[in-house]
């Protein structure tokens, strides 16, 4: 049979479907309310916030349209296609509960759009054109459901939290890491000793800065080689596997592969980039990792700029989706108690969709749908930006224990020094783990147990005097739309 | 030095009650527990010598405590850890491991290097008591 053959054998379309000019969307097949998702179809949960006068099935059937095969206007050329197969089908659009003006739409793309293995391609489908669409306020993409078949064309994370406990021998507690400061102006030999200490005194990692790649006041080939000492000497005086975050962000994929190259070879367990770099680049790092046995460590860079409004742009969950499917071993996810945005409900949405192996739908944490990660390794979520000791029981309470706590400035600061800093931290870690593994009321005695724990430790005790009181009391942005919650401090 | 491995290598030597309840956490999560032992402390060594096999079908904290006290009055000079194991699909790995016994001296690490073009070095390991015969490494 040939394809004209197929063409003349599907359903005659309305006298009126096909004529020259502009038709609505929902009369071009892109709205379905009977459309019944297939178990292969990739469903987006968008919301929309149509133009005045505009109705809003309308704007679903327009953002399915200009997401898969629309344009403007009628083209004969469709004709020549299994239309009906390749149209993107809005068949839900619900208000939003106590917000007028804001739709949820849900729209079942067919698999047949996608390249097998490419978030690039994904996305150029889902997010390419639509965002800039005139007819509607604001879109946003609030989350995704990614099918099995979908997410067996991905490998993931290189080594996931499993083999990455396996591979650093350290069970049962979060790790702890902490971010070189000053983040900008340190020359190697100095950023060495930053790192010797943080690693000597009881961190696990430390981190590179997303803007530290290689600037005149430290090319990025000393920097390595001053980090790489710094963390053989740790392993040294400690026993115990230590890391750095030798981020390998970079102009070009060249330049990233020679950087990723040199780290291998120095030995470093860990490398870091950038989600600036984009979902390509990104991927193919994550291909690096998987080969060259290092872990791939991911900053989420920039995100702010479109996960932060809760009318336009993408969810971090679906950023976070995007990045487990392309594969990294470790991705800020936010940490509810410190400086940067984050709603501890939608936080756990993030944490829950890195780490389960089956993430089930949950409006309270902002999953709209089920989703089936088919023995996908987990990513480690990141909790990093203004946390200390002070904060270990509600860190733990929140963030559970597969995540790496990140104290910067609560390591760094200490007044002891920075080797100090990372032994109260470590110390105040272990102290509570060690509590709720007791069956103790943690999140309640929290204080009172870092408080014991200070009478044998002078590193926590000086901790706890210059940081105890200190909290980020500031509204979130971005909230479920079934309850409202209140940040906690 | 302290080798700081293991989940509460920062707190001062767990009391037999303390790992007592320890043992009950992990017991209350169906996670089997196993005694290992070992004097090549390497942080590469994920190998220590297993005492006896893991306990699967043991739900009583005292045995478990008394065979922690064999393998201490075994290897009195040894490392010996408890772990935890957690067999649940999607993790099948250690789930708690935290040392219960420490040599009364120990020497540590010294940090090879070996210098190579570009400033590039090499680096190994090297446990100073690993340069004894195993079984002699930290015996007084």
């Amino acid at each position: 049979m040939t394809v004209l053959d197929e063409i003349g054998q599907a359903d005659a379309p309305p006298e009126d479907r096909w004529a020259s000019g502009v038709i609505p969307y929902k009369k071009m097949g892109y709205w379905e309310p009977d459309y019944e998702p297939k178990p292969t179809d990739i469903l987006c949960a968008f919301r929309i916030t149509p133009q005045p006068g505009v109705d809003p099935e309308e704007a679903a059937a327009a953002v399915a349209g200009e997401s898969s095969t629309a344009t403007w206007t009628v083209v004969w050329t469709d004709r020549l296609t299994a239309h009906e197969h390749y149209q993107a089908k809005a068949y839900r659009c619900d208000p939003v509960p106590g917000t007028p003006g804001q739709y949820i739409a849900l729209i079942a793309y067919d698999l047949d759009l996608f390249e097998e293995g490419s978030i690039a391609n994904l996305t150029s489908s889902i997010i390419g054109n639509v965002f800039g669409f005139k007819a509607l306020k604001a879109l946003r993409l609030e989350d995704m459901r990614i099918p099995a078949h979908y997410v067996k064309t991905f490998q993931g994370p290189p080594h996931g939290i499993v083999m990455e406990r396996e591979y650093l021998n350290k069970y049962g507690r979060p790790l702890l890491g902490a971010t070189t400061k000053p983040k900008l102006g340190l020359s190697a030999r100095n950023y060495g000793r930053v790192v010797y200490e943080a690693l000597r005194g009881g961190l696990d990692f430390t981190k590179d800065d997303e803007n530290i790649n290689s600037q005149p006041f430290m090319r990025w080939r000393d920097r390595y080689l001053a980090s790489m000492e710094a963390v053989n000497r740790a392993q040294a005086v400690t026993g115990e596997i230590k890391g750095h975050y030798l981020n390998v962000t970079a102009g070009d994929m060249e330049s990233m592969y020679e950087r990723a190259d040199f780290a291998k070879q120095l030995g470093s367990v860990i490398v870091m980039m950038d989600l600036t770099i984009g979902y390509t680049a990104m991927t193919s790092m994550s291909k690096w990792a998987r080969r060259n046995g290092v872990l791939l460590h991911l900053h989420r860079a920039g995100h702010g700029t479109y996960t932060r409004q809760k009318t336009h742009g993408v969810s971090f969950r679906v950023i976070a989706k995007w990045c487990r499917l392309l594969g990294v071993d470790h991705m800020h996810a936010g940490t509810v108690v410190g400086k940067l945005e984050g709603d501890p409900n939608m936080i756990r949405g993030y944490y829950d969709t890195l780490r389960q192996p089956f993430t089930a739908a949950n409006p309270a944490n902002g999953i709209y749908f089920d989703q089936d990660w088919v023995a996908m390794p987990g990513v480690m979520p990141v909790a990093s930006g203004g946390i200390h000791a002070g904060q270990m029981h509600q860190l733990i309470d929140y963030l559970g224990e597969d995540c790496v706590l990140q104290f910067g400035g609560g390591t760094i600061g200490h007044p002891m020094g920075i080797a100090a800093g990372a032994t109260a931290n470590r110390v105040a870690l272990e102290v509570m783990v060690q509590a709720r593994n007791e069956g103790r009321d943690y999140v309640k005695e929290g204080p009172e147990i870092l408080r014991g724990a200070a009478r044998w430790s002078p590193e926590l005790r000086a901790a706890l005097d210059v940081w105890g009181e200190i909290s980020f009391n500031y509204e979130s942005t971005d909230t479920p739309d079934v309850e409202s919650t209140p940040t906690p401090a | 030095m302290r080798i700081t491995q293991g989940t509460f290598a920062y707190l001062p030597d767990l009391t037999d009650e303390q790992i007592t309840a320890q043992v009950r956490y992990c017991l209350s999560h169906d996670w089997p527990l196993s005694v290992e032992f070992t004097d090549d402390p390497h942080p590469r060594n994920f190998l220590w010598e297993m005492w006896e096999l893991p306990m699967f079908d043991m739900a009583d904290p005292s045995a478990i405590l008394y065979e922690i006290n064999r393998c201490r009055e075994a290897h009195p000079d040894h490392y010996i850890r408890l772990n935890a194991y957690d067999r649940t699909l999607g993790r099948q790995t250690t789930a708690l491991s935290f040392i219960v016994n420490r040599p009364k001296e120990e020497p540590g690490f010294r940090l090879d290097r070996q210098e190579g073009a570009d400033r590039q070095v090499r680096y190994s390991l090297h446990a100073y008591a690993s340069d004894r015969p195993e079984g002699e490494r930290y015996r007084s």
